[in-house]
């Protein structure tokens, strides 16, 4: 007997050492990439990079101003377009589809949009909108990004509306509500916490995304809100101006970097304290 | 089987005042003496689940304005038999009832009827307390809102009235926007209470109300079936047998999908017909 609790105690000994460095690795890296991005970020930042715009190739310019207007205007558009559509697919595979045949041919494929690499939505959004317009343009950039965000808010959505109890539902329906009130007014809300972190998930997932920006609203040196022409962003700005042999542009690229991270990790952050908030509530 | 004799009134029954004290133990609550009329009426009854049949033939007729109680061991069909009453099981589409239940000789399992209207009129409250996820008072205006159009003042009339129905005012009326969620298990299943006889039901159907509450909620539960019978007619599923002799006129025993008993609740607990149903109320199994 005595072996057999040695034996265990041993299993368990060598299988949380593993565990903790393989944590350790993750952690390493992440701080090592956050640590690089802080110390070269901070360095490069400067007031102008918010109030002057992208300098020309091999002028002292300094600026960024038009790429985060541009990426803010991408976010909105995939923001109108991937949230309803996103919300509403998820809504009807929890709410209608249920576990029928269709409702998981819905959800496979809506697994494998999850996990398509995001070069081919930005080939796909170049063939079915940059293509026929003839030029590169910010819609097409926001469309992109919407089709990247969609999969993973009908996923989430799907997956909190699902862990609402049953039995609330049947009890708005015993009430003899119908089914839209049902859940506009009582699934949405009960799993509203959830359904708001996976928007913020999506939207932290597309931020940083340049593969499909390059085949869509590509980039613009210039400040410009006009959606039908390429438009400045920061990924593809970071992607261009860190290969650039100008100095003052790689240290643009990185205070574009470090901008970035750090608004990923503020979504991270909220969406975090949404769902904490709501645990500590019920 | 069939009772065809359940629904005469109680021979020598005392006077129709009898208060809740004196409930409980052997001195099951007397009948008042008014007459005794069918709110609903199973006529020939059969439940499936896919191709399993849960229910068999049953019939019974649940009287206006008392306390009817389903008992059964697990399984035996109860609940089911209850979720026929507001066609609950229509949610799920391999779920099929046969047969009629009329309430009020109207055929609720008919395709015709209208399913809303009938969940007005009979209301339901689960096993597990299902407070939405929203204020104390949109919780009560919820199911108002869906019927009614009423002025503010005249829903925080309706509001507070339902919460003074189901005991609930007293221990709420400082906190009415505090989420329904922050209430004890016993409070919820009160607010689950005053939600649905806000909409003015006719029939309150109780899915074991109790079994998820500790024995002080629960008696206040029970002192609020002995309360609302005056209003509404009660039916309620229970694992519990003391409860169903505490709280009832009238007690169904279930086993296996059929119906093996339905009388007076003091005669199924003091001399049942059925050696099943006294197998049962004693202990033998179940």
């Amino acid at each position: 007997m005595i072996s057999l609790y040695a034996r265990r105690r041993a299993v368990n000994l060598v299988a949380s050492t593993l565990m903790f460095v393989a944590t350790a690795i993750g952690l390493f890296f992440l701080a090592w990439i956050l640590w690089t991005t802080l110390k070269l970020g901070l360095h490069a930042m400067h007031w102008d990079l918010f109030v002057k715009d992208t300098p020309a190739p091999g002028t002292d310019g300094y600026g960024l101003r038009n790429a985060f207007v541009g990426s803010l205007i991408l976010m909105v558009i995939a923001l109108a377009i991937g949230v309803p559509v996103g919300l509403m697919a998820g809504t009807w595979l929890a709410e209608y589809g249920g576990r029928s045949r269709r409702a998981n041919v819905v959800r496979f494929v809506n697994d494998i949009m999850l996990s398509a690499p995001s070069i081919e939505i930005g080939l796909f959004t170049y063939a079915i909108l940059v293509a026929p317009m003839g030029h590169f343009s910010g819609l097409s950039g926001g469309v992109a990004l919407a089709i990247l965000m969609i999969p993973i808010i009908v996923r989430t959505t799907d997956e909190m509306l699902r862990l609402v109890a049953g039995e609330m539902r049947e009890a708005a329906i015993a009430l003899g509500a119908p089914m839209w009130q049902v859940v506009t007014q009582v699934t949405w809300k009960a799993a509203r916490a959830g359904i708001l972190t996976g928007i913020l998930i999506a939207l932290a997932r597309i931020s940083g995304e340049t593969a499909p920006l390059l085949f869509t609203a590509l980039n613009n040196q210039f400040y410009s809100t006009d959606l039908r022409h390429p438009i400045a962003n920061l990924p593809v700005v970071i992607f261009q101006f860190a290969m650039s042999p100008y100095d003052n542009w790689q240290q643009m690229a990185w205070a574009a970097a470090f901008i970035a991270i750090t608004f990923i990790l503020v979504l991270n952050v909220c969406s975090r304290l949404i769902l904490k908030g709501t645990v500590k509530r019920s | 089987m069939m009772p065809a004799d359940a629904m005469p009134p109680v021979p020598g029954s005392a006077s129709s005042a009898d208060p809740p004290a004196k409930r409980g133990g052997a001195a099951i609550a007397a009948d008042p003496p008014e007459p005794i009329v069918a709110k609903i009426a199973v006529r020939n009854l059969n439940f499936y689940y896919g191709k399993s049949r849960a229910l068999k033939d049953i019939s019974l007729e649940v009287p206006e304005r008392r306390v009817t109680a389903f008992i059964g061991p697990s399984g035996c069909g109860k609940s089911t038999l209850l979720r026929t009453f507001n066609r609950m099981f229509e949610l799920y589409h391999d779920q099929r009832a046969e047969g009629e239940v009329l309430l009020d000789g109207e055929n609720i399992l008919h395709s015709k009827t209208n399913v809303a209207r009938i969940r007005s009129k009979i209301g339901m409250v689960f096993q597990k307390p299902t407070p939405f996820p929203m204020s104390i008072y949109d919780n009560i205006a919820f199911g108002i809102r869906l019927y009614e159009k009423l002025s503010r003042t005249e829903l925080d009339a309706r509001v507070e009235g339902c919460l003074r129905q189901a005991a609930l005012w007293d221990e709420v009326k400082d906190k009415l926007t505090a989420l329904g969620t922050s209430l004890s298990g016993g409070q919820q299943q009160r607010l689950c209470i005053a939600r649905t006889i806000a909409v003015r039901p006719e029939v309150l159907l109780l899915d074991e109300p109790c079994s998820a509450l500790d024995p002080i909620s629960t008696a206040k539960i029970e002192e609020l079936i002995y309360q609302l019978k005056s209003e509404y007619t009660v039916v309620i599923v229970t694992h519990n047998m003391q409860q169903a002799a505490r709280a009832s006129d009238y007690t169904a025993f279930m086993y296996l999908g059929e119906l093996i008993e339905f009388d007076q609740t003091r005669r199924i607990f003091t001399a049942p017909r059925e050696s099943r149903t006294e197998d049962y109320i004693t202990g033998r199994f179940g």
